[in-house]
């Protein structure tokens, strides 16, 4: 390497570093300091001096030691081979870094965040001549059987006219395949990839409205608390809550095109468990493996706090680049919490007066700005493409008042709040229906309500109304025993038990009940209410709660998640009640 | 500045101190030194202590010293700066020696030859370069082999509190901790962090008595030791377990305690550099401090050995959302916590086995592993024991005797859960089969109806009625 020396070490406190001498440096510039050429951003500048915020372990490094600059930004390489791929915080992939440095992670290590030596095979779908602006997509590679790479022009390119365009054939990503001839009659090459620095979201269009849910295949989620595509939903829950749990699931089983998974300060156990497992687990949509549509940003909680805090911006960045392709992406980061107490620690020792709970003051405006690039885009070629966020939070002590997760309220439209009793029940997923919501619902009721004929909406109305009146009754019962209550009561207590047990557990390991379709849902829901609706009239008609309870038919109910089909269960569930009930008309 | 001028600077002497600050000292006019470098430090009386770079600047040094600064005056100070962060001479010669937390033998013999020379603070361990851990470890114990299984590699703390069997159940482990069918090359790390005397002299008699002492290593930094030795100690003892493991192809168990200790070595020396606190006055980077200890456990593919960690912390005030028991949980790998009110009861291992968990259960247990009961058994006496606090609580507001048959029966469970399963001797090694077994037993107290985590056929081979 032999960039320009522009400063030289001023003082080391951890990841934060100053430099002296700086004559000509930008805020957020890429520089590389030391004889390791540790890589580091410039997070602060005044007058000759500058803080630079390290990205990995500063170990050994002294006043006088050199700073080089780098000429820009943070930046992510972006091209095909990204899919399948595991990188750190800053975009290095680890397996390189394994196969060049061993099974630990050392300092200063650097491969290319892509192969630069593989040749792809392109197809171009623009004529020689055409007018391109920045993101028009000149050509395809096939990335691998599902994912169609569209190869596009920089969207930091004025636009012009395409020139030189290379014939269909096996190209490596640094080659030069067209050329945009501006008006000024200046070239701008284009290459299969291109950079885009992490901290500045990629152009649209326009955003669209949100009206198209991400089915996740969990239950609890697609009919009680629903996210949109290009929406954002937060997942607070205190340690063995069971964040990481859920998010595996959506990301294993939610009908995104892509999955972007950040481990952010999280176990390094838990990225090889998904780096191991999902190679293993099909699809069911596509019958591929999942790893052929997911990215992993792994940057365990011993990995440079710094290069945590970039890590899902690197994720975003990515995440959006495949959405300009016109996919849809979910993106997982785990956990948003981690990620802020990076910037507080690193705010700690640049001295930055703290707000709330040593946090910097600027947290919710970073957290805003993180989830803002969520969304459902038109993007700049026309496509339309969405970016989901899925993030987890970690609030110390289980406590939801704290700065992360009342920030993070603030900002996304769903939240899935996980409860510390239901896990140490092992009802899992933990996801309260008391405290979490969803702002989605008017906006995804039409979608559903033409799927179910507008069943869904009325019975997710009635059984949250349900769930809402067990809490008062359920009161009852602990001060004085359920033999107070009425049967009609006590019998809301047991369809509550029962869409617990039947509805909203699921089992992550049962092969038939992780993932649960669309249609199964609904089928499930409209079951329950109707054992509702015609055991209350049995009920009403003089029946007792146990005959009802007690019907062969309710313990089919209870285990219908485990199986494929749900078969002639209505039938059997309308003439078990119809029996009991004509035993009392008559 | 390269390795090459550093080296070449580095046996300087300088003399004379600008600051003593608590366990930091201060010195101007140096050569440039390196951030987290070892530093020699040398007292009027010729004593040699050491330390390590805190902060480093153009104008001044700031040394932490593991020993402590009483003593040290500003003029006679001298100190040479080695220009390498500190490194342990690792050998599995170490097994069966005492040392202190910067790994100086304690009993005053020659220490053995190193084999090799490492960087106490690790490197990360590449995620693609690790194994999933699912070896089960059976640990004779029928609350953690059934409940909170441990696997090989993990890193599974227990919270415990002041004044409860902690140390008694962490010895247990260490003595009859084996994997089935292996006849594996194991060693013990022992990790002393602001501990009583005689609860350490606890744990080496423990060792002995079992005939293991041969294969542990012992880091001791007593409550008598300088606090901020506290810092270094675990970061000694993980180096070497991290020699022994990957490099020497041994199962290394690795005891911690106490983690709280060493979190408030940490709080005391971030308040003297004056940095902005967090929660409780603990610095804001407890999590990354703390998860650069913890995550030096695991395996690592084609290569033997591994790395389990049994890290104990008290909690304050027996609390679980004090911040070290929080942090701690958000990063290893479950928890198994202690119960003050079933130690009460005389239940030992007083575990509470509802906020206990293990993550890395669910790959480690079942058929092939412990046996093909196992998830589902453990998944209904979770299930079924969480069912019992509400029946304790309703008993307690309407009296037992108004309680239905069926809560009876739970109250019955519940009393042979927590005196037959969970309690045991503190030398009772139980089989998995033995474990399991106790698990049905319990079971029978309950009707058959009340089974719904368990399979038809799991209840057919192994369910029986308790006798009224």
């Amino acid at each position: 390497m032999d960039q320009a020396v522009i400063g030289r070490v001023k003082r080391v406190n951890g990841p934060v570093v100053t430099v002296s001498g700086i004559t000509n440096a930008s805020m957020m510039e890429l520089v590389y300091i030391g004889e390791y050429r540790l890589i580091g951003e410039i997070v602060k500048l005044e007058g000759s001096s500058a803080t630079v915020q390290v990205y990995e372990d500063t170990t050994g490094l002294a006043p006088e030691d050199p700073v080089y600059t780098s000429g820009g930004p943070l930046c992510v390489e972006l091209g095909p081979g990204l899919i399948g791929s595991i990188y750190d915080g800053i975009q290095r992939p680890l397996e390189a870094l394994r196969a060049s440095g061993g099974d630990f992670i050392g300092r200063g290590q650097s491969a290319n965040s892509i192969s630069h030596k593989q040749k792809w095979s392109f197809h171009r779908t623009m004529e020689e001549g055409s007018t391109v602006s920045g993101g028009s997509i000149i050509g395809y590679v096939d990335e691998n059987s599902n994912i169609k790479h569209k190869i596009m022009v920089s969207p930091f390119c004025k636009g012009g006219k395409l020139v030189d365009l290379a014939p269909d054939g096996e190209y490596d990503v640094t080659q030069v395949i067209a050329n945009v001839l501006g008006a000024d009659g200046r070239k701008t090459a284009v290459r299969m990839s291109h950079k885009w620095p992490i901290r500045k979201s990629r152009p649209v269009q326009s955003h669209m409205s949100l009206s198209v849910p991400l089915i996740t295949g969990q239950r609890v989620i697609d009919v009680l608390f629903p996210l949109a595509k290009g929406g954002t939903v937060a997942i607070p829950g205190g340690f063995g809550t069971g964040k990481t749990m859920t998010q595996h699931a959506i990301a294993s089983w939610c009908d995104a095109d892509l999955i972007v998974y950040v481990g952010c300060g999280e176990r390094g156990n838990e990225m090889t468990d998904v780096l191991r497992e999902f190679p293993t687990l099909i699809d069911p949509r596509t019958g591929r493996s999942l790893m052929e549509r997911t990215i992993l940003i792994a940057n365990t909680s011993n990995m440079p706090v710094s290069a945590r805090e970039a890590s899902i911006y690197t994720g975003i960045t990515i995440a959006e680049y495949y959405r300009d392709m016109g996919y849809h992406i979910a993106l997982m980061a785990d956990s948003t919490s981690r990620w802020a107490e990076a910037l507080r620690e690193l705010g700690g020792r640049m001295e930055e007066m703290p707000a709330e709970e040593g946090f910097p003051a600027y947290l919710p405006t970073r957290i805003a700005e993180f989830y803002e690039r969520a969304g459902y885009m038109k993007n700049l070629n026309g496509t339309e493409g969405s970016v989901s966020v899925i993030g987890a939070v970690s609030p110390p002590g289980g406590d939801f008042s704290e700065p992360v997760t009342q920030h993070t309220k603030r900002f996304v439209r769903c939240f899935w709040g996980l409860d510390k009793g239901l896990a140490s029940a092992r009802h899992y997923p933990a996801i309260s229906w008391l405290t979490s919501y969803s702002e989605y619902v008017p906006d995804l009721r039409s979608w559903w309500d033409r799927k179910s004929n507008g069943a869904w909406e009325a019975d997710r109305t009635a059984i949250m109304s349900l769930l809402q009146q067990e809490v008062r009754l359920s009161q009852v019962v602990k001060l004085v025993g359920s033999d107070a209550l009425p049967d009609s009561q006590n019998f809301i207590l047991s369809v509550c038990d029962l869409f617990k047990t039947a509805f909203l557990q699921q089992n992550a390991f049962d092969d038939e009940d992780k993932y649960c379709n669309a249609d199964k849902q609904l089928k499930m829901l409209r079951l329950i209410m109707l054992y509702y609706e015609l055991g209350s009239k049995a009920i009403k008609a003089g029946s007792t709660l146990i005959k009802v309870k007690r019907l062969k038919v309710v313990q089919d109910l209870a285990r219908m998640r485990f199986s494929k089909d749900l078969g002639d269960l209505e039938q059997r569930l309308r003439s078990s009640m119809r029996a009991l009930e004509e035993a009392y008309d008559r | 500045m390269t390795d090459s001028q550093r080296i070449r600077l580095s046996g300087r002497e300088y003399r004379g101190l600008e600051r003593i600050d608590g366990s930091l000292v201060f010195m101007k006019n140096t050569h440039p030194v390196g951030y987290n470098e070892l530093v020699q430090i040398t007292d009027k009386d010729g004593n040699i202590r050491s330390g390590q770079v805190l902060d480093t600047s153009d104008e001044a040094v700031c040394v932490q010293v593991f020993d402590g600064t009483s003593a040290l005056n500003l003029p006679d100070t001298r100190m040479v700066f080695m220009g390498e962060p500190i490194t342990l001479g690792v050998t599995d010669k170490m097994l069966g020696r005492v040392m202190d937390g910067l790994g100086n033998m304690r009993d005053g013999n020659a220490a053995p030859m190193a084999e090799a020379r490492r960087d106490v603070n690790g490197s990360p361990i590449n995620p693609t370069a690790r194994i999933y851990p699912r070896d089960f470890i059976q640990t004779g114990i029928s609350c953690i082999d059934g409940m909170t299984t441990l696997i090989q590699g993990q890193k599974l703390p227990i919270f415990s509190a002041n004044g409860l069997d902690h140390n008694i159940l962490a010895a247990q482990i260490a003595r009859q901790a084996k994997v089935r069918g292996a006849d594996s090359d194991f060693a013990i790390v022992f990790v002393a962090m602001g501990i009583k005397y005689d609860t350490a002299q606890f744990f080496i008699d423990s060792f002995e008595s079992s005939g293991v002492l041969d294969n542990v290593a012992l880091f001791l930094s007593l409550a008598d030791d300088p606090s901020i030795e506290r810092l270094i100690t675990p970061k000694s003892a993980l180096t070497l377990a991290e020699f022994l493991a990957f490099d020497k192809g041994k199962q290394v168990l690795v005891i911690m305690t106490d983690m709280t200790n060493y979190c408030e070595s940490l709080r005391e020396i971030s308040t003297l550099r004056g940095e902005i606190p967090s929660r409780k006055g603990y610095p804001g980077y407890l999590y990354s401090n703390l998860a650069e200890l913890y995550e030096r456990s695991g395996k690592i593919e084609g290569r033997e050995g591994s790395i389990t960690q049994l890290p104990i912390l008290t909690m304050p005030n027996d609390d679980i959302s004090h911040p070290i028991p929080d942090l701690t949980g958000y990063i290893t790998e479950g928890q198994i916590v202690f119960s003050r009110q079933l130690a009460s009861k005389g239940v030992y291992p007083p575990v509470d086995v509802l906020p206990s968990l293990s993550r890395l259960m669910k790959d480690g247990i079942g058929e092939g592993m412990t046996r093909s009961d196992h998830p589902h058994l453990s998944n209904q006496l979770f299930a079924s024991y969480s069912h019992v606090k509400d029946v304790r609580n309703l008993a307690s507001v309407i009296g037992e005797e108004e309680l239905t048959d069926l809560d009876r029966c739970y109250m019955r469970f519940g009393e042979f859960f927590e005196q037959r399963f969970l309690k045991q001797g503190t030398n009772e090694d139980r089989s998995i089969e033995q474990t399991l077994d106790l698990g049905w037993k319990a079971l029978g107290f309950l009707p058959r109806e009340e089974l719904s985590r368990l399979s038809e056929d799991e209840i057919d081979s192994h369910y029986t009625a308790a006798e009224a």
